[in-house]
């Protein structure tokens, strides 16, 4: 059975979420990773949403120096695929695992709502069971979602086509640059996304006028994990 | 500090049969404030039906209880922070959040939503723009607070209201409520005997919120700001996962958050509901600043504080958990059994009496007169004219911030977080969450200040009347109600005149009904220099729904018939056509039925159960009109509809359209026959108005003539656009 870790600092507030979804709809193997010292041998760890530390200093900022990062960090060099969710995707950014930094959204305010995101590359770890540019159906809700990364850096990541996700070029809710809602790093094994999967996982959960189907970021990991 | 009166001095004088000492009057200060004690309330509110076979905890509590099966339970409170948030409209409605929830915490519940009632003044005038700038700097600061706070703690903000109204120009009402999920049996027993130690946990005791409670227990001054209390959602996170961890490894006896009257009011309460003796020592309390004086640890009102008893045997364990989690903590102090808080200060005796007497303010029957303004303001009503436009007063009437979405609002909080929000905020009557026990809850407020202020009876009957219709539409079986009544000065006879009326409206309404009140709230003295607060009761109801089928939503299907049940009257006083598009204040306040209602709403039960309705909303504020337009939006479906079919006695059309009478629902179907063969049956008036169509386009007819017809998408405009447009806008 895949072994998936699910990160806790203190201000994590998705953990739960990540863990229930996986518990109800995904036949896995799960645990919560309060220190480094929970770490075993995981296939896959989940870094999920809130305010780690309070947001303080900067959104992730804290959690990124933690000694728990630092074991997460090895385990990336390992190639063990990491998903970093919304704060998740922030940490992996503070902790220098992924390109770019997030900024304030570009309407100064925190944004919950649900949209359509693109999946632009889908030969990764978390995208393999969509097709490339299906659209998915998930909610954002942040206030520091707002990607932003400079020029060659940009050209970097676009040419070794680690841009996974981008919002509709008609409704970027945040103002990021190229409408890049997830990226990876240069091995394709570590991935932040903004948006919230758990949270469109359910059938209960999708409102009028959206589907399910955010769920197969969740199944894509299994099947990566289960490759051999 | 604030001294007590001198009736309520000598009644402490008397019981005590001695001179109380300084820290004694502060003590009683603080617990004997209006916002602790409710001394002009409690005989009144206890008048209250509370009994229902749900109930296991009613009001009284820091939260009602509610078994919701299958050995589950839901906790629920509301709160207001109306005083703090007036002067400091972030840090008051953030801690107001906190609060609330430690609330839900305290009764061993894990909180799975927020909501909110807010209330400000015009944020739209033309005539005073630097008042119109400061109700919207109040708006938007609290809602930041409000999101800053709950989107922290990773509880969703699944729903509200908001009302504009002048009367509430320069100062802002803010209630928050909250419902908390559990298991029966983790419910804290508050057991607890002699021996066992009292802890002190969370947040260090600061100056911070010092007389906050006597604070909000009088009118105004806007320079008190050192009594509006400072928040820290992270670390109320944190004591929140470290409090639920210690309750489910069963090392708490007792248990009760921090509040209003900080430590005074929290050891008081506690051991007179224990029925036991507490002797504390203050000198082991962490604090913020060394230099506080006794009074100012015992009444300062620091946020993310809990109260925690346990016994010696468990308490290394509890200690272990604090360490896990980072949470500072003090033993400050043992239970005993001759029911006095005693308090000491390195051995030193400062101050004992019985925990009863501090936690017992005497209560007032306070004089209550109808008010003169009700008089004056039917002498000076003139009805309006008819407007000529009708297309133009319908895209008026859909940008008005009391009708328009509150998306602006909304988008602000955390909505999705706990993977429970099944029907979410802006879409539906009342928004619907997922129970761990496959069942589904749904929690919807309503206020109506400016029915409440024509009149305050019927006007209170009709929010509760509307809250109940919200959780119906939605599907749910109403199984609990909350109350916050917020007044002015009680002193003032007139106001207390307002407040006595509501309770009599919540009481009629829900005995008749059969459901019960678990939990309220008293805010007096909402008072600025320019005038006391309209009566704005706000009412909470909460509805439990069997399974996901039952669950409804207003979405239209084309060629749906559309349906509308319940009959329109001219009762427009405190409409939002009168007010806002006539600037018109009087008239007839919508009036509640009992007997109607009541069947009404067991009928629309009915229909949902046998699949006779599709879409179902509710009509009030806006009247049908604008209920038609919602369920449209929504849909984003067009509709033709024949105002002359409506089951009505007005006298005139924008009536008929506008008109707030209560007992009415829109509903479309796939089964008009049977729909009629029922409605029929249960003698509830009611007519087929017409069809959904699929042209995006809204037609209103009458005597078949088309009198309007209006894009679809325009409407959307208007109704997406307006909030946003006016608090986003830049200074010219």
């Amino acid at each position: 059975m895949v072994k998936i870790g699910i990160t806790v600092f203190p201000g994590s507030n998705c953990d739960r979420d990540v863990y229930n979804i996986f518990k109800a709809k995904l036949n896995c193997n799960i645990s919560y990773i309060e220190d480094k010292n929970k770490i075993k041998n995981f296939d896959a760890i989940i870094i999920p949403g809130g305010f780690t530390y309070g947001d303080r200093l900067r959104a992730g900022a804290i959690a990124a120096h933690s000694p728990l990062m630092d074991k997460i960090k090895e385990m990336a060099e390992n190639e063990v695929p990491i998903l970093g969710i919304c704060n998740g995707f922030q940490i992996l950014v503070e902790s220098g695992l992924l390109p770019g930094a997030l900024i304030h959204n570009k309407n100064l305010k925190f944004i919950c709502r649900w949209i359509d995101v693109i999946v632009t590359n889908n030969e990764t770890p978390f995208t393999n069971l969509y097709e490339r540019y299906q659209k998915i159906s998930i909610p954002i809700a942040h206030g520091e979602g707002q990607y932003v990364i400079d020029k060659q850096t940009y050209t970097e990541v676009k040419n070794n086509n680690q841009i996974i996700m981008k919002y509709d070029e008609r409704d970027n809710p945040n103002g990021s640059i190229d409408n890049i809602a997830a990226i990876c790093n240069l091995k394709g094994n570590v991935m932040g996304m903004m948006p919230h999967p758990e949270r469109a996982s359910d059938d209960d959960l999708t409102p009028y006028g959206f589907s399910t189907n955010a769920i197969y970021v969740f199944k894509s990991l299994i099947k990566y994990v289960n490759r051999f | 500090m604030a001294i007590l009166n001198e009736f309520e001095y000598n009644y402490l004088k008397k019981s005590l049969n001695r001179e109380p000492n300084e820290l004694e009057q502060n003590i009683i200060n603080a617990e004997w404030s209006e916002h602790c004690s409710y001394k002009s309330s409690k005989i009144h509110i206890r008048t209250l039906p509370t009994d229902g076979d749900r109930v296991i905890k009613g009001p009284g509590f820091d939260a009602g209880v509610l078994d919701v099966g299958d050995g589950y339970v839901i906790t629920v409170h509301i709160e207001s922070h109306n005083h703090p948030s007036a002067v400091e409209p972030y840090g008051g409605a953030a801690t107001g959040v906190g609060g609330v929830l430690r609330d839900i915490l305290s009764m061993g519940t894990r909180p799975i939503a927020v909501l909110n009632a807010l209330r400000f003044g015009d944020i739209d005038s033309n005539k005073n723009i630097p008042l119109s700038k400061k109700n919207q700097w109040l708006l938007k600061n609290v809602v930041k607070g409000i999101a800053d706070y709950g989107n922290c703690m990773g509880v969703p903000t699944v729903g509200g209201e908001v009302e504009f109204d002048s009367s509430f120009d320069n100062y802002c009402l803010v209630d928050v409520a909250s419902i908390g999920h559990g298991k029966l049996n983790n419910l804290v027993k508050n057991k607890v005997k002699k021996g066992d130690i009292i802890i002190l946990a969370g947040n260090s005791t600061g100056k911070d919120g010092i007389n906050g409670a006597s604070f909000a227990s009088s009118n105004l001054d806007e320079e008190n700001r050192s009594a509006v209390q400072i928040p820290d959602p992270f670390l109320e996170k944190i004591l929140q996962e470290c409090t639920l961890e210690a309750i489910e490894k069963k090392c708490v006896n007792a248990m009760k958050d921090l509040g209003g009257g900080g430590l005074s009011c929290c050891l008081s309460e506690t051991a007179d509901n224990l029925k036991k003796g507490f002797e504390i020592e203050l000198s082991n309390i962490h604090l913020k600043q060394k230099d506080m004086d006794d009074s100012e640890i015992m009444i300062s009102e620091s946020q993310e504080r809990m109260l925690l008893i346990t016994s010696n045997k468990k308490k290394t364990k509890l200690f272990s958990l604090f360490e896990k989690y980072g949470i500072k903590y003090s033993v400050i102090g043992k239970v005993n059994n001759d029911k006095n808080v005693l308090i000491k200060k390195n051995g030193q005796v400062l101050a004992t009496m019985p925990a009863k007497l501090i936690a017992h303010a005497p209560l007032l029957d306070r004089p209550s007169k109808q008010p003169n303004y009700l008089y004056n303001i039917n002498k000076l009503f003139r009805e309006p004219k008819i407007p000529k436009n009708f297309s133009s007063l319908i895209f008026s009437m859909i940008s008005n911030p009391n009708i328009c979405s509150k998306k602006w609002i909304y988008q602000q909080f955390d909505h999705e977080v706990g993977i429970r929000t099944v029907l979410k905020p802006g879409f539906s009557d009342s928004s619907v969450l997922k129970l761990d026990n496959g069942k589904f809850i749904t929690f919807k407020l309503d206020g109506n200040s400016k029915h409440c202020y024509l009149d305050p009876y019927e006007g209170t009957l009709g929010c509760i009347a509307e809250s109940v219709r919200n959780t119906v539409c939605v599907g749910a079986t109403p199984i609990g109600i909350v109350d916050h009544l917020q007044f002015g000065n009680p002193e003032n006879e007139q106001i207390f005149w307002t407040f006595l009326e509501s309770i009599r409206a919540i009481k009629d309404f829900c005995t008749f009904m059969k459901i019960p009140v678990v939990g309220g709230k008293v805010s007096l003295y909402n008072e600025t220099k320019s005038g006391g607060i309209k009566p704005s009761p706000v009412i909470g109801a909460l509805g439990l729904i069997g399974n996901k089928s039952l669950v409804r939503s207003p979405i239209f299907e084309a060629d749906e018939r559309i349906f509308i049940m319940g009959m329109t009257y001219d009762e427009l006083g405190g409409s939002e056509y009168y007010e806002y598009y006539h600037k018109a204040i009087g008239g007839i306040v919508p009036k509640v039925n009992l007997g109607n209602h009541k069947k009404i709403v067991e009928s629309v039960k009915t229909m949902v159960k046998t699949n006779l309705v599709s879409a179902i909303h509710d009509c009030s504020k806006g009247g049908l009109i604008i209920s038609l337009l919602e369920i449209s939006i929504q849909s984003n479906l067009g509709f033709v509809v024949d105002i002359g079919k409506i089951p009505t006695s007005c006298t005139r059309l924008d009536y008929a359209l506008f008109s707030e009478s209560h007992g009415r629902f829109i509903f479309s179907t796939k089964n008009p026959e049977k729909a009629k063969a029922f409605l029929m049956q249960r003698k509830i008036p009611f007519a087929d108005i017409g069809v959904v169509t699929n042209d995006k386009k809204c037609s209103l007819k009458f005597d078949d003539k088309t009198i309007v017809d209006l894009q679809l998408s325009e409407i959307i405009k208007r109704y997406d656009s307006s909030l946003l447009a006016i608090l986003e806008k830049k200074a010219p």
